[in-house]
């Protein structure tokens, strides 16, 4: 039997010259193409525009109250017959809570908060956990075993039992909120980047590296972080609706922000009782809690498939 | 000692002596070993300066442990390697970093072997700059390297690897494992994801890089034509054991071991003539958990008998052997092992091969 005799060398050619560019430019132009995600991160930037400009744009002082004026409707209902004030609809277009607060301006201002609540905590989870699971990951054996051993006792509570019983037991306040759902968000972000990492980490481009020979650190910076980044960031992304909606939730149960203060959940909570006297108003924190986050898991969608270029 | 090339005289490139290693298979609570996968299972070979040695063998018999094993990616169990006559790790021998300097790796998957994030030069130039090579050098060099591997550089050093077909990264593989200047590349399955007409191309290349280069191969694969085509002298291994080692003529002409010829006669035949009645392998190979006691291709050969059962063939000179340094671990090759078709002791050279025999017209 003869030996293969292989086909005669053709010079390679290159196929037609495509202009190459690096990964975040391809990702930047994937997202610009992606109608939803652009219209998610521009609500989202409003947001978080007219939050930081509260004090700049807010028509009231958000806890200044009158009593006289409490539960206001809406200015456009106001308007229909209900005062003989033209002025009226203006005044309070959002209506008053129930201390004769205006709700717009205590809108803008408890989106501060809230977005602050929401994204405090998830990026420190993402820092502390980020790194453990990277270690964990990275070094195996009995490191990783300890680390995740661990992380799974944390796993046995429901994140939003962990979350009350660690405010409940630090007691309220807007600190102490924020540790109580740093923890809550520590192991699952650890999870990820561990399995992250461990699925990189025994790719053959990482046994590449080390064949030739260049040293842990190195991999670690060139070869692991750059490949794991993506993903932890995604995933704690897509956190920040959730902790939004935890750090309301304790501020509803009085273990987050305390009372004047103006925060979406918080005002949901002392808005309960106007419910049926006036439901609009009362509904106004919990429809902005519902848009952030809804706009906030579009946007860690999106940036999800923007991001995952692999052909 | 056993397995050593056929050329013996000079020191050989590489020698390999009871390489061992054993997988554990975790369970339980305490994630504690509750089997081991036999990969490799002590083996002996050696390579001389400027030879290509072939290894064959089924999927998951350890021809990709045994490369790792080799680059010290995978910290054997058991077993000595040296490298130009000298132990790695050694007092006097030669450190780990020099090892990877002068034995480089192409890896089976040559998508897996690149990292996404990083263009063909940072790819290529990432190995010398990390052995102090200054950038400006580093990236020359991975311009000069592409065009050896017969890539235009100003064409492909920007590019990403999901840019690139797969001879194109194989390609890319290739020169990122030459930028160290090694003398040893091991190749794992280099050209077997390849389309044949690629194939061929990325063969030739290794050719010349061989001639140019004073290169030495391990060429690893499951494709029997293709290490035909390439190697010097042929490794056949199975089940974490080398069942037969010598020259390509020896084994594609006169395999001694059932193995081996139960491979050459799965291969896509060339040549009617070589059309044997035997029957092709069957089955799969046995669990490397639990390999059988005695010889491990005993569950699967035809002419398995008592004594195959009872003791394991050692890896030594086949009995009457037409070329030299031909060896190989069956008792049907050893004179006085007991098989009923082992040659008498003493007998001549010229006693017929029972596993070819039944080819012979
Ligand atoms: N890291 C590992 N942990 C546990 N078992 C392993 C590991 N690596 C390999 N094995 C096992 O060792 C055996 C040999 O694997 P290896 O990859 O060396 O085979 P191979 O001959 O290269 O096969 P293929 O032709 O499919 O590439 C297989 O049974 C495999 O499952
Ligand atoms: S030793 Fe026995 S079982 Fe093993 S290959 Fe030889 S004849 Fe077959
Ligand atoms: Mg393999």
């Amino acid at each position: 039997m003869a030996a293969q005799p292989p086909a005669p060398a053709i010079a390679t050619s290159a196929s037609a010259a495509t202009p190459t560019r690096g990964y975040w430019a391809t990702v930047g132009r994937r997202l610009m193409r992606d109608r939803v995600t652009m219209a998610c991160a521009l609500v989202l930037a409003l947001i978080l525009l007219a939050a930081l400009l509260a004090p700049l744009i807010a028509p009231h002082d958000p806890f200044l109250g009158r009593m006289p004026r409490r539960l206001r409707p809406f200015g456009i209902l106001n308007s229909l017959g209900m005062s003989d004030n033209p002025r009226a609809i203006l005044e309070h277009p959002f209506g008053t809570d129930e201390l004769g607060r205006d709700m717009l301006t205590r809108i803008l201002y408890g989106g501060r908060l809230s977005l602050f609540m929401g994204v405090t905590p998830v990026f420190n989870a993402l820092v502390i956990g980020g790194l453990l699971g990277i270690v964990a990951g990275f070094l195996g054996g009995w490191v990783n075993t300890l680390i995740m051993r661990t992380i799974d006792v944390f796993y046995a509570f429901p994140s939003v039992l962990l979350a009350i019983a660690i405010s409940g037991t630090l007691g309220a306040g807007i600190v102490n909120a924020i540790v109580s759902l740093t923890v809550v968000f520590i192991p699952p972000i650890v999870r990820v980047s561990e399995s992250v990492t461990t699925s990189v980490r025994t790719l053959d481009y990482v046994d590449a590296a080390r064949a030739s020979g260049l040293g842990t650190l190195s991999i670690l910076r060139v070869h692991v972080l750059r490949n794991v980044f993506g993903p932890i960031f995604i995933y704690a992304t897509s956190l920040i609706s959730v902790s939004i909606i935890l750090a309301s939730g304790l501020s509803f149960l009085g273990l987050g922000v305390e009372p004047p203060n103006a925060e979406w959940g918080l005002m949901l909570n002392t808005l309960r009782p106007a419910i049926y006297t006036r439901p609009e108003v009362a509904a106004l924190p919990g429809f902005a809690i519902l848009v952030t986050s809804v706009c906030f898991n579009l946007l860690s969608d999106g940036l999800r498939s923007a991001m995952d270029v692999r052909i | 000692m056993s397995g050593a090339p056929a050329s013996g005289a000079a020191v050989p490139l590489l020698a390999v002596e009871g390489l061992k290693k054993h997988f554990p298979i975790l369970g339980g609570l305490l994630r504690r070993p509750v089997a081991w996968v036999q990969a490799v299972d002590g083996i002996d070979f050696a390579v001389a300066p400027g030879e290509t040695l072939g290894v064959v063998g089924e999927s998951g018999c350890g021809k990709s442990t045994t490369a790792r094993l080799l680059m010290h990616l995978v910290a054997p169990d058991a077993g000595t390697v040296r490298f130009g006559g000298r132990a790695i790790n050694a007092p006097g021998g030669i450190g780990l970093s020099e090892l990877r300097r002068q034995m480089q790796m192409v890896f089976q998957d040559s998508y897996a072997s690149l990292n996404p994030r990083l263009t063909v030069a940072d790819t290529i130039a990432s190995a010398p700059a990390g052995h102090g090579m200054k950038r400006a050098d580093a990236q020359r060099l991975a311009h000069d390297l592409l065009a050896r591997v017969g890539l235009e550089p100003a064409l492909f050093l920007r590019r990403y690897p999901h840019e690139l077909s797969g001879g194109q990264r194989q390609r890319v593989n290739i020169a990122r494992a030459l930028a160290l200047s090694p003398r040893l590349l091991i190749l794992d399955e280099a050209v077997s994801a390849l389309d044949k007409s690629v194939e061929a191309q990325v063969l030739n290349l290794l050719l010349d890089l061989k001639d140019d280069l004073g290169l030495t191969y391990i060429f690893i694969s499951h494709d029997l034509n293709v290490v035909q085509f390439i190697s010097d002298r042929v490794m056949v291994m199975y089940l974490g054991r080398v069942v037969e080692i010598g020259p390509v003529e020896a084994i594609y002409a006169e395999p001694a071991h059932p193995y081996t010829r139960a491979l050459l006669d799965s291969m896509p035949a060339m040549d009617p003539d070589r059309r044997t009645t035997e029957p092709p392998l069957s089955g799969d190979p046995p669990n490397p958990i639990n390999p059988p006691s005695g010889c491990r291709f005993r569950t699967r050969c035809t002419f398995a008998e008592a004594v195959c059962t009872a003791r394991e063939p050692a890896l030594d000179t086949v009995a009457g052997a037409k070329f030299a340094g031909h060896h190989a671990a069956c008792h049907m090759a050893r004179a006085g092992s007991g098989h009923s078709k082992a040659p008498a002791p003493g007998a001549g050279g010229d006693s017929a091969n029972p596993v070819t025999a039944g080819a012979r017209p």
